[in-house]
C-alpha cells in the first residue's frame, strides 16, 4: 500500500476533528431535547397519577324509613333528595363517639364528600328495598382527607397552615384503624363532568366537548380543505389571483388561534346566533383555524405526485376530473390524511379560540350532542389550574395526561393510515 | 418543399398534416414554422440533439401541450382532415385515436391487468368483463408481453422490468385502439435487450398503427422507421426516406448531425 494513504497531515486531521466535533453538537442537542421531554412527562406523570386513585371511606349507615321516606311512598325523586346526612354521621359516631358537640359534629361530616349524600340517595332511588336495613356502604371521602391518605398533607406542618386539623387526622386515623379507609380506582375520574370538589370532578364532559368539537371540525375542515388544495393544484390556471389565493392561505397559516376564535365569536355567535359554548361552534372554528394547514399540507403532497402519473391517464384520452380522481388524489389520499389528522391534533390542543366562543364555562352535564354546551379538554386543563383547591392539581395533571394520550393515538392513527393506505408499488 | 413530395415520393396516405406551427413556451420560440406529413401505417422517426423541438413537436399531435400553461400552438395540425386545434374538438376523443408512450415508463401504481383495463373501462370500450379481459389479454399479446406476465396479470404494474413496463405502456395504449402511437424516447432508458425487443415490437405493429417516434438515436431511427424528419434549434432541417435521408442527406447541417459533428 502506498504511504500517502496512511499519512495524517495537519489539515486532515483537523477535517477528522470538525467532523466528530459537529457529531458531538448533534448527540448534545438530541440529549438535551429528550432529557426536557422526560422531564415534562415524569413531572406530570408523577403529579397525575395519584388522580386515578380516590380514598373512600366505609360507612355504617342505618336506613330508617322515618328518615329517608316518611311519608312512604317511595317517590324516587324524594328518595334522590332526602336527607342523608344524619344517618351518615350517626354511622360515623359509631367509630368516632366523642364528636357530639354541633361544630365537631360538623367537622367530623366534612371527612365525607360532599357528594356523600347524593350518591346515597342515587343507591336507595334504584333499590328502595334498603330503606329499613343497616349497611355497610363506601363513601368518598373529601379531597382534604383523600390527600392526606395519599401522604399529599404534611402533619408536621404547623396546624393553623392546614385545612385539616390535628383533630380530623385523628379521626381519620381512627377510622384507618377500623379498616374503614380504602384507596380504590377512581371512576368518577372518567365518568362525570366538572364539579367545584375536586373528589366529584371528572374528564368525561371536556372529552367529549372535544370529540365533538373535532368531529365537526374534521367534517368541515376535511372535504373543503381537499377539495380546495385539489383545485388549487390540479385545476386552477396560474395568474395573480392565485398568487393572492396562495399567499392568503400562507399567511392563515401564521394567524394566532385566538383570532379565528374572536372571528368566530363576531360571526358564528353574533351574526349567525349560533348556540354559545357548544362543541357545533367550537368545531367551526378550530376547522378555520386547521383549514390553512390542511390545504397547505394537502398541496404539497399533490405537488409531489410524478407529473408522469398525470400524462400517463391524460395520454390514454381521459378527462382531467377523471385523471385527478381515478390516479392523482388516490396516491395523495394518505398524505392527505395524514396532513388532516395532524392538523386536527392540533386543534385539539387549542385553548385560546375556544375561551372565545364561551367553551369556558363550568359544565357539570356531559353534552350528548354537538349543540349541548361543553367544554373541551386544553379548557378544562387551564380551569383546573387556575382553581385554588389543593385537589385540583393532581387533576390538572391527570388531565394533561389524558389530553396527551388522544394526542398520542391520533399521531399513531395518522401513522397507521400512512401505511395502510400507501401502496408499495 | 419536400414535405409535399414525400407522400408522392412514397405513395403513402398522410394520416397527419402539420402545417407552418410555431410552439412558444412563454416568449421563447421552441419550433418555428415547422410542416409535415405522417403517412399512415409506417414509422416516422423525428431526430435531432437535444432540445431541438422534437419532442415539444410530437406532443403537439395529441395535444398533450395542453397541460403546459405557457405553452402555445399556433399553425394548422391535421388529423383524418379534421384541425386538432378546433375549439370544438374533444381532447379526450383525439387522445383515445392518438395514443402516446413515454419516455420513461409510466405504469399505473395498479396490476397488470388494470393497466391496461383501464383505457377501455374509461371509454367504455368493452360490453363485458370477459371482453375486457378480451381486449386486455389481445393488447398484452401485440405488445409481445402476454406470454411473461400471463399468470400474475394481478401483480403491480411497476414489478416488472424497465422494458417489460415499456412494454406495458404500450399495451396499455394500444388497449383503446388508437390509429397513431406518439413515442417519445421510448427505449432511452432501456438496456439494448429490451430495445431490440421494442423495436421489433414496433416493425409489427405498423400494420395496424401509425407510429412516431422521437429518438435520440440514429441508429435507431435508421433501423425502425421508413420515415425521418431531422430537427435543429426547433426548425425541420430535411425530412424524407430514412435511406435517403441516411445515405444522401441534402442539407449540410444533416449530414454534420449524422455523421457525428453537431449534436
Amino acid at each position: 500500500m502506498p504511504d500517502y494513504l496512511l499519512s495524517t497531515s495537519p489539515a486532515m486531521a483537523k477535517r477528522h476533528a470538525r467532523h466528530t466535533r459537529f457529531q458531538w453538537y448533534g448527540r448534545i442537542a438530541i440529549a438535551i431535547s429528550i432529557s426536557f421531554m422526560l422531564l415534562m412527562f415524569t413531572a406530570i406523570f408523577f403529579r397525575g397519577i395519584g388522580a386515578f386513585q380516590k380514598t373512600m371511606i366505609a360507612v355504617d349507615v342505618q336506613f330508617t324509613e322515618s328518615q329517608i321516606d316518611p311519608s312512604g311512598t317511595r317517590d324516587e325523586n324524594s328518595l334522590k333528595q332526602a336527607n342523608y346526612k344524619p344517618i351518615l354521621l350517626q354511622g360515623l359516631q359509631q367509630v368516632i363517639p366523642g364528636a357530639t358537640e354541633r361544630r365537631d359534629r360538623n367537622n367530623l361530616y366534612k371527612l365525607l364528600s360532599n357528594g356523600a349524600t347524593f350518591d346515597l340517595g342515587e343507591r336507595v332511588a334504584r333499590k328502595p328495598e334498603l330503606i329499613g336495613t343497616s349497611q355497610r356502604v363506601w363513601v368518598a371521602a373529601s379531597s382534604e382527607v383523600d390527600l392526606y391518605v395519599k401522604g399529599k398533607i404534611d402533619p408536621d406542618v404547623p396546624e393553623d397552615l392546614r385545612r385539616l386539623k390535628d383533630r380530623d387526622i385523628a379521626w381519620i386515623e381512627t377510622l384507618r384503624a377500623s379498616g374503614q379507609v380504602k384507596k380504590q380506582f377512581n371512576k368518577t375520574f372518567f365518568t362525570s363532568g366538572d364539579s367545584r370538589a375536586p373528589e366529584m370532578a371528572g374528564i368525561l364532559s371536556a372529552a367529549l366537548g372535544s370529540f365533538f368539537s373535532l368531529l365537526i371540525c374534521f367534517l368541515i375542515a376535511f372535504p373543503l380543505g381537499i377539495l380546495t388544495a385539489v383545485y388549487l393544484e390540479e385545476y386552477a390556471r396560474k395568474s395573480r389571483l392565485t398568487d393572492l389565493i396562495e399567499v392568503n392561505i400562507n399567511n392563515l397559516a401564521a394567524v394566532p388561534s385566538i383570532v379565528f376564535g374572536l372571528l368566530g365569536l363576531a360571526i358564528f355567535l353574533n351574526f349567525f346566533n349560533l348556540p354559545r359554548s357548544t362543541p357545533l361552534v367550537g368545531g367551526m372554528v378550530l376547522a378555520l383555524m386547521t383549514l390553512p394547514t390542511i390545504i397547505i399540507a394537502s398541496r404539497s403532497i399533490l405537488r409531489s405526485i410524478p407529473q408522469a402519473t398525470r400524462d400517463a391517464a391524460l395520454g390514454l384520452g381521459a378527462s382531467k376530473t377523471q385523471t385527478t380522481f381515478h390516479h392523482v388524489v388516490p396516491l395523495a389520499m394518505p398524505g392527505m390524511l395524514t396532513g388532516t389528522i395532524l392538523g386536527m391534533a392540533r386543534a385539539l390542543g387549542e385553548t385560546a379560540p375556544l375561551l372565545m366562543i364561551g367553551m369556558v364555562a363550568f359544565i357539570v352535564d356531559v353534552p350528548k350532542g354537538v349543540t349541548d354546551v361543553a367544554t373541551a379538554l386544553p379548557v378544562q386543563i387551564f380551569l383546573w389550574a387556575d382553581s385554588p383547591e389543593k385537589g385540583f392539581v393532581e387533576l390538572t395533571s391527570a388531565a394533561i395526561m389524558v389530553l396527551l394520550v388522544f394526542l398520542i393515538l391520533m399521531n399513531v392513527f395518522a401513522v397507521y393510515l400512512r401505511k395502510k393506505l400507501e401502496r408499495r408499488w | 418543399m419536400n414535405t409535399d413530395a414525400l407522400s408522392a415520393e412514397t405513395g403513402a396516405k398522410p394520416i397527419m398534416t402539420a402545417r407552418n406551427v410555431d410552439v412558444f413556451y412563454g416568449k421563447k420560440q421552441a419550433i418555428d414554422n415547422v410542416s409535415l406529413d405522417i403517412p399512415e401505417n409506417q414509422i416516422t422517426a423525428l431526430i435531432g440533439p437535444s432540445g431541438c423541438g422534437k419532442s415539444t413537436f410530437l406532443r403537439c399531435f395529441n395535444r398533450m401541450n395542453d397541460t403546459i400553461q405557457i405553452c402555445r400552438v399556433k399553425g394548422d395540425i391535421k388529423f383524418a382532415g379534421q384541425d386538432i386545434y378546433d375549439p370544438k374538438v374533444d381532447v379526450v376523443a383525439l387522445r383515445s385515436r392518438i395514443g402516446m408512450v413515454f419516455q420513461k415508463a409510466n405504469p399505473f401504481p395498479k396490476s397488470i391487468f388494470e393497466n391496461v383495463a383501464y383505457g377501455p373501462k374509461i371509454h367504455s370500450l368493452a360490453e363485458s368483463k370477459d371482453h375486457l379481459e378480451d381486449i386486455v389479454i389481445t393488447s398484452l399479446k401485440r405488445a409481445g408481453l402476454y406470454d411473461e406476465v400471463s399468470d400474475r396479470l394481478d401483480e403491480p404494474g411497476t414489478s416488472l422490468s424497465g422494458g417489460q413496463q415499456q412494454r406495458l405502456c404500450i399495451a396499455r395504449a394500444i388497449a383503446v385502439d388508437p390509429q397513431i402511437i406518439l413515442m417519445d424516447e421510448p427505449c432511452s432508458a432501456l438496456d439494448p435487450i429490451a430495445t431490440a425487443i421494442i423495436e421489433e415490437l414496433m416493425d409489427s405493429m405498423k400494420e395496424k398503427y401509425t407510429i412516431v417516434i422521437v429518438t435520440h438515436s440514429m441508429q435507431q431511427a435508421a433501423r425502425v422507421s421508413q420515415q425521418t424528419a431531422f430537427f435543429h434549434l426547433g426548425e425541420l432541417v430535411e425530412s424524407g426516406d430514412t435511406q435517403a435521408i441516411f445515405t444522401n442527406p441534402e442539407k449540410e447541417r444533416t449530414q454534420n448531425y449524422i455523421s457525428g459533428r453537431i449534436g
